[in-house]
């Protein structure tokens, strides 16, 4: 059985400079795409992918990362939107770089699809009301 | 046939008036025909909720003991700077207003995370806020500081008193040039990457009277979420601007000024809003009852989305450098599917003021009319419209000549 995650790794600073993910093609035959990639001011790795592949070799590869010292998230999960605080204004939507934010054409309401969030947090800047919020762990 | 407001108030009364909003006339003008939609229905209901920056309310705190004359002096109410320029316990809170010691765009873009209209939201919500003051004092009013808690319930009057709001159309904003900006459109990247509108279109109150044939001074209209009035016209009223033939302005044109008791309000439809890079505002609810007099006011309010245009406008170069110039036209139909066309390019459009809350501002104000608990009036006198010749100017720059001894 096949799957398609996305999920946030977090490399400590040093691990930044080493090859892990090629070996998540090379030793456990799982796809990627990049969905963000950023160093932090501290120097940690954050970086955003989906990978595809077989399942059991997806569980194998996030293993070995674990084992390797990478901190692994499930993405999208982190950004929610407060329903109580939102007046479904819009400006969200335009600058949401998927289509995790949306308008429905009936009800003309935003909705909110954590499956497609990459966590860029444009909308958290933008919404002029702090209804989209950000879960810190 | 004509109907006078009269007759629709004592239908009202007895609870038999016929009632729909904006939304709802178009269907039934199309079904039913004009003449007979005008005679069946007696009045359609407009909403509209978005960011309006000329908002605020005057404030009068009541007397200390001993007494503080706050007018000259300066005041805050949760460290957001109130207008002093008044007696001494009056006040008024501008919705745009910012702690002084916000660091504004100083680190770009600012966030602007509280001004006046968070305060006005907390104010209506019933929190307590901080009031502090520093006075000069005199002889009848001897204090020089105060710093207390004050909430809506002990103040004497807390009156909202907006000199521009609902603005009749809108620009819609996008960007030429290379460098993503921040403005009260919101944020518009590069390289016409995105396209930004404001108006609730065929709910919005005065793109539904667009001569302004029954909106006027003394109109009584949903405000806040409570009762409010129209005052006057409001600043920047510009009537004169170009207009389809269905008598609907083409950009934006006529504005309200609105006054209500803050007091029955609610701080759902007084929101506090932060536009990243820009600045604080407000957003407001504002709902406005339209009698369907004749045939003609009926065939205005059944304005649908694609008879509804509006200007396409660089907020890259031409807007800040008030350069008059137009990339196109485009109609609500077009923004609200979500992607226009312009010189050529494809992009994506975004509303900024609420379509959904709009609707909900005309459904409450329709319930109000149709239980019998809130009856029209007739305005005590027309706001200008084109035959006015009244026209927006920009601001005429004479310097000032240095003067020598
Ligand atoms: S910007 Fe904020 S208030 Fe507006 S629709 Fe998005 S989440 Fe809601
Ligand atoms: S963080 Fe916000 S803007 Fe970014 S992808 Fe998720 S929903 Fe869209």
């Amino acid at each position: 059985m096949s799957v398609c995650r996305r999920i946030v790794l977090r490399f400590p600073k040093n691990l930044v400079e080493k090859p892990l993910v090629y070996h998540l093609v090379k030793d456990y035959d799982l796809k990627f795409n990049i969905l963000r990639a950023k160093i932090t001011p501290e120097e940690e790795g954050l970086l955003s992918l989906e990978i595809k592949g077989d399942k059991n070799n997806y569980s194998r590869g996030i293993d070995f990362l674990t084992k390797s010292g990478v901190t692994i998230e499930q993405l999208g999960q982190k950004i929610r939107k407060n329903e109580d605080l939102c007046t479904q204004c819009g400006l969200c939507v335009s600058v949401c770089p998927t289509p995790a934010l949306a308008i429905d054409r009936k009800s003309r309401e935003v909705i909110f699809d954590s499956n497609h969030c990459v966590t860029c947090e444009m909308c958290i800047k933008v919404c002029p009301v702090k209804a989209m919020e950000i879960k810190f762990d | 046939m004509a109907k006078t407001y009269e007759e629709i108030n004592e239908k009202i009364r007895k609870g038999h008036a016929v009632v729909v909003t904006a939304e709802e006339i178009i269907g039934i003008v199309e079904e039913k025909g004009l003449k007979k939609a005008a005679h069946e229905v007696d009045v359609v209901t407009t909403g509209t909720f978005g960011p309006m920056c000329s908002s605020g309310a005057f404030l009068n705190f009541g007397h200390s003991t001993p007494r503080i004359k706050l007018g000259g002096g300066h005041a805050y109410l949760n460290n957001v700077p109130v207008y002093t320029g008044l007696a001494a316990v009056d006040v008024y809170l501008g919705a745009t207003a910012i702690p002084d010691d916000d660091p504004r765009n100083k680190v770009y873009p600012g966030e602007f995370s509280y001004g006046g209209g968070h305060v006005i939201e907390e104010l209506v919500a019933g929190k307590d806020l901080v009031l502090s003051a520093t006075a000069y004092g005199t002889d009848c009013y001897p204090r020089k500081k105060i710093e207390i808690l004050v909430n809506i319930q002990d103040i004497n009057e807390a009156i909202l008193f907006s000199p521009r709001n609902a603005y009749q159309n809108y620009n819609c904003a996008v960007n030429l040039t290379d460098k993503i900006i921040y403005t009260y459109m919101g944020v518009l990247q590069a390289n016409l990457g995105n396209a930004n509108f404001c108006s609730a279109a065929q709910l919005s109150p005065l793109l539904n009277d667009p001569l302004y044939k029954t909106i006027g001074i003394g109109t009584k209209i949903f405000l806040g979420g409570g009762i409010g009035y129209v005052a006057w016209n409001g600043t920047q009223h510009n009537p004169t601007v170009k207009r389809k033939e269905n008598g609907v302005p083409q950009a934006g044109a006529g504005t309200l000024s609105v006054v209500g008791d803050l007091k029955q309000m609610k701080a759902k439809y007084l929101r506090g809003s932060s536009f990243l890079g820009y600045g604080a505002t407000m957003t407001v609810g504002i709902g406005i009852p339209i009698p369907i007099l004749n045939e003609e006011i009926c065939q205005y309010t059944a304005v649908k989305n694609q008879d509804l245009w509006c200007q396409v406008v660089d907020y890259g170069k031409n807007y800040p450098n008030n350069l008059p110039s137009s990339l196109g036209e485009v109609n609500y139909a077009q923004l609200f599917s979500g992607e226009i066309e312009v010189q050529g390019k494809k992009i994506p459009t975004a509303p900024i003021s609420s379509y959904s809350i709009a609707r909900e501002i005309a459904g409450t104000l329709k319930e109000w009319i149709k239980k019998g608990d809130f009856e029209l009036t007739q305005p005590v006198q027309c706001i200008p419209g084109p035959e006015s010749g009244i026209t927006f100017k920009s601001m005429k720059e004479r310097l000032v000549e240095p003067r020598f001894e």
